[in-house]
């Protein structure tokens, strides 16, 4: 399979990176070596195991990991809060890649006295974390030099973002607001994963006088102004819609209602500091720093 | 207890010749009490040997013989060994330990404050536990370094232990007067100081993020799951032990029925009987609420369960709850850990839908036969 170079930009490249990954992937499995039958919990690490093309190597995933949409069709463990530990043995697993917050502890430390090999993967909301994580999950995976490629393309795609960010001075305010049932929706604040993209793709989250996902007033969420709003997609639903958000009372006076910047995109992609990661960077910047983002 | 002669007599129909009912009415007692006792022995098996994880019953066999020492009789695999000697033995022994607390703990309260709404919950054991496992689950979660993973596995199940009878010291406290305890003003205090913890959780709910919320949601559905040999041989003697003892309060109980003046005539020590149906029901279900989290409704319905068979003497209703009580716990956590594979339902979902419009049923035949 090679990508045809009549066909436009965009194409090419997404042909390429399917080429990669399929080549890796085919590499890989040729090889009997690693683990074979391996439980995956946490969104971005089942991504990550994803864009290594070890796929065929998952007997399992958890509710978290939505993406690719191949993965919500694995049979389900569960939330990633709340694992038990008979149905991920009866799996007979050689692998367990659990990201840090995989719990609820009890049920963890139960199948570490079993002797199943476990990999905690760290969950640290930034491109190193990123890296990290690819690289751990390559390891333990035993495709080591495939985790390098990987973590190299996301490294160049993340360094092209950050390079036409660079000495950014003027940083617009951004909202990130997350639906929670039918209550107030939850804006995130200081010390979030999403106060991470945001910042990593030239903004900052506001409000930022309250750490953690928070559901604001109404006139907190006035004094927040924000000049974008970035919604994940399944909150936007939730929401209403965009029309619906940007002409909230709480929120219609502000400059993001007025010039219509809202954002929106897959949850895991925004907030799960996976492979995705540089194409949320990228989005994101493409609404914060239209001048810079723009073709050179 | 005329009141319930007279409405037994009504089930009997026309019959009027006392000595036969009574040997009819105990033979019926005694059927349903062996009754209880098979189905609590068929629930630990069909506990024991089902799961997600398939074990025959011949390797089961084996790996409880390879455990005591007799070697093992078929060739089981390690796994097969773990699951069912780490992980499905001790579930089991906790749900029949919970569930049995739970059942016994309410029969008991429902029979002191002579009022069927009645629930272990109802001193603030429940709340209290719930309250000081929120503390630690958002407070603790919020602490940078404070917590380690292994410091919080054990920091919860003591602190919701320590808050359950915190609570309920309190609230006995409160109703307690020169040496006497009123028990409405006991229900009255339970009823005030769980609508304070509730809204004190409120407020952790608040401030939680969004990690600590949803592990707080999960603890209070409750889970018998992650529980390990040395923590439930810790835990039984806790609940077990009260449970067991508060079956010798069946006569003072019984007496109790017919109000508190006419027990203090019948030479019942009422006042020692309210300090340990207190005590041994908060003790019970703050060890219970410890080690699995709130499971609702067992400890409310089971109790009228055996009070709708076989009638409401305390003599066989404690025993008779303790064995269902067990029984249903185990049968709703088997569902619980198999409806969903490879995920795992949190029981309480599980006994409040089960337990609910089945018990809904039970009243609606009752009162179809014209038994109120």
């Amino acid at each position: 399979m090679r990508p045809d170079r009549r066909t436009g930009g965009a194409v090419a490249r997404a042909l390429l990176l399917a080429a990669l990954v399929l080549g890796v992937g085919s590499v890989t499995s040729a090889r009997a070596e690693g683990p074979r039958r391996v439980v995956s919990v946490g969104g971005a690490v089942t991504e990550i195991v994803y864009a290594l093309g070890a796929e065929d190597r998952l007997v399992a995933v958890d509710a978290t990991s939505t993406h690719p949409p191949a993965a919500d069709d694995l049979p389900d463990v569960g939330y990633m809060r709340r694992l038990a530990a008979e149905p991920i043995l009866a799996l007979d697993p050689d692998l367990l890649l659990l990201v840090e917050d995989a719990g609820p502890e009890k049920v963890v430390a139960q199948l570490h006295d079993t002797g199943v090999p476990i990999v905690t993967v760290p969950d640290v909301p930034s491109i190193d974390g990123v890296l990290d994580k690819v690289r751990r999950v390559a390891t333990a995976l035993d495709m080591a030099e495939a985790g390098e490629t990987l973590a190299g393309q996301i490294r160049t795609a993340h360094d092209a973002v950050a390079a036409r960010l660079e000495g950014v001075t003027k940083r617009p305010r951004v909202l990130v607001m997350i639906a929670m049932g039918s209550g107030a929706p939850l804006a995130a604040g200081a010390e979030t994963s999403a106060a991470a993209i945001i910042a990593m793709a030239g903004g900052r989250i506001t409000p930022d006088d309250v750490t953690g996902f928070k559901p604001l007033s109404p006139e907190a969420l006035v004094k927040a102004a924000p000049d974008v709003i970035v919604v994940p997609e399944h909150s936007l639903e939730a929401l209403g819609g965009a029309e619906a958000v940007l002409s909230r009372p709480d929120l219609s006076t502000s400059p993001a209602a007025r010039d219509g910047r809202l954002v929106t995109m897959d949850a895991l992609m925004l907030l799960g500091f996976g492979p995705r990661t540089p194409d949320a960077m990228a989005t994101l910047a493409k609404a914060l720093h239209p001048e810079r983002m723009a073709a050179r | 207890m005329t009141g319930t002669l007279n409405a037994s007599l009504a089930i009997d129909g026309a019959d009027t010749d006392p000595a036969a009912w009574m040997r009819r009415r105990e033979a019926r007692t005694r059927l349903a009490l062996v009754g209880m006792a098979a189905l609590l022995a068929a629930s630990v098996l069909l506990s024991v040997g089902i799961g997600a994880l398939a074990i025959p019953p011949l390797d089961a066999l084996s790996v409880l013989s390879a455990r005591i020492g007799l070697g093992a009789l078929t060739d089981h695999t390690p796994v097969q060994e773990t699951v069912l000697w780490s992980l499905r033995l001790p579930r089991a022994l906790l749900g029949i330990l919970v569930g049995a607390a739970l059942a016994v703990a309410g029969a008991a309260m429902q029979g002191l404050f002579r009022n069927p709404l009645a629930d272990p919950g109802l001193i603030g054991v429940s709340t209290g536990a719930a309250l000081a496992a929120a503390v630690v689950i958002v407070v603790g979660g919020a602490l940078p370094f404070g917590l380690g993973m292994v410091g919080r596995d054990l920091l919860l199940p003591l602190a919701a232990f320590g808050g359950g009878l915190a609570v309920t010291a309190l609230v006995y406290r409160i109703a307690s007067h020169d040496g006497r305890t009123e028990v409405a003003t006991m229900l009255l205090a339970g009823i005030a100081l769980n609508a304070v913890a509730g809204a004190a959780i409120g407020v952790l709910v608040f401030i939680s993020d969004d990690q600590a919320l949803r592990d707080l949601n999960f603890w209070l559905l409750g889970s018998l799951g992650g529980v390990t040999w040395d923590r439930l041989l810790w835990a039984a003697p806790l609940m077990l032990g009260p449970a067991l003892l508060a079956l010798v309060l069946a006569r003072p109980l019984n007496a109790l029925l017919f109000g508190e003046t006419e027990a203090l005539h019948l030479g019942v020590d009422v006042e020692r009987t309210k300090r340990l149906v207190v005590v041994l029901s908060s003790l019970a279900v703050g060890a219970s609420v410890a080690l699995t989290g709130v499971i609702g409704f067992v400890g409310l319905v089971v109790p009228h369960l055996v009070r709708l068979t076989i009638g409401p003497d305390h003599r066989v209703l404690l025993p008779a709850s303790l064995m269902l009580g067990a029984s249903l716990l185990l049968l709703a956590d088997l569902l619980a850990r198999t409806l969903v594979l490879p995920a795992e339902l949190p029981i309480g979902i599980l006994t409040s839908c089960v337990g609910g419009p089945f018990f809904l049923w039970l009243l609606l035949r009752r009162r179809g036969l014209g038994l109120w």
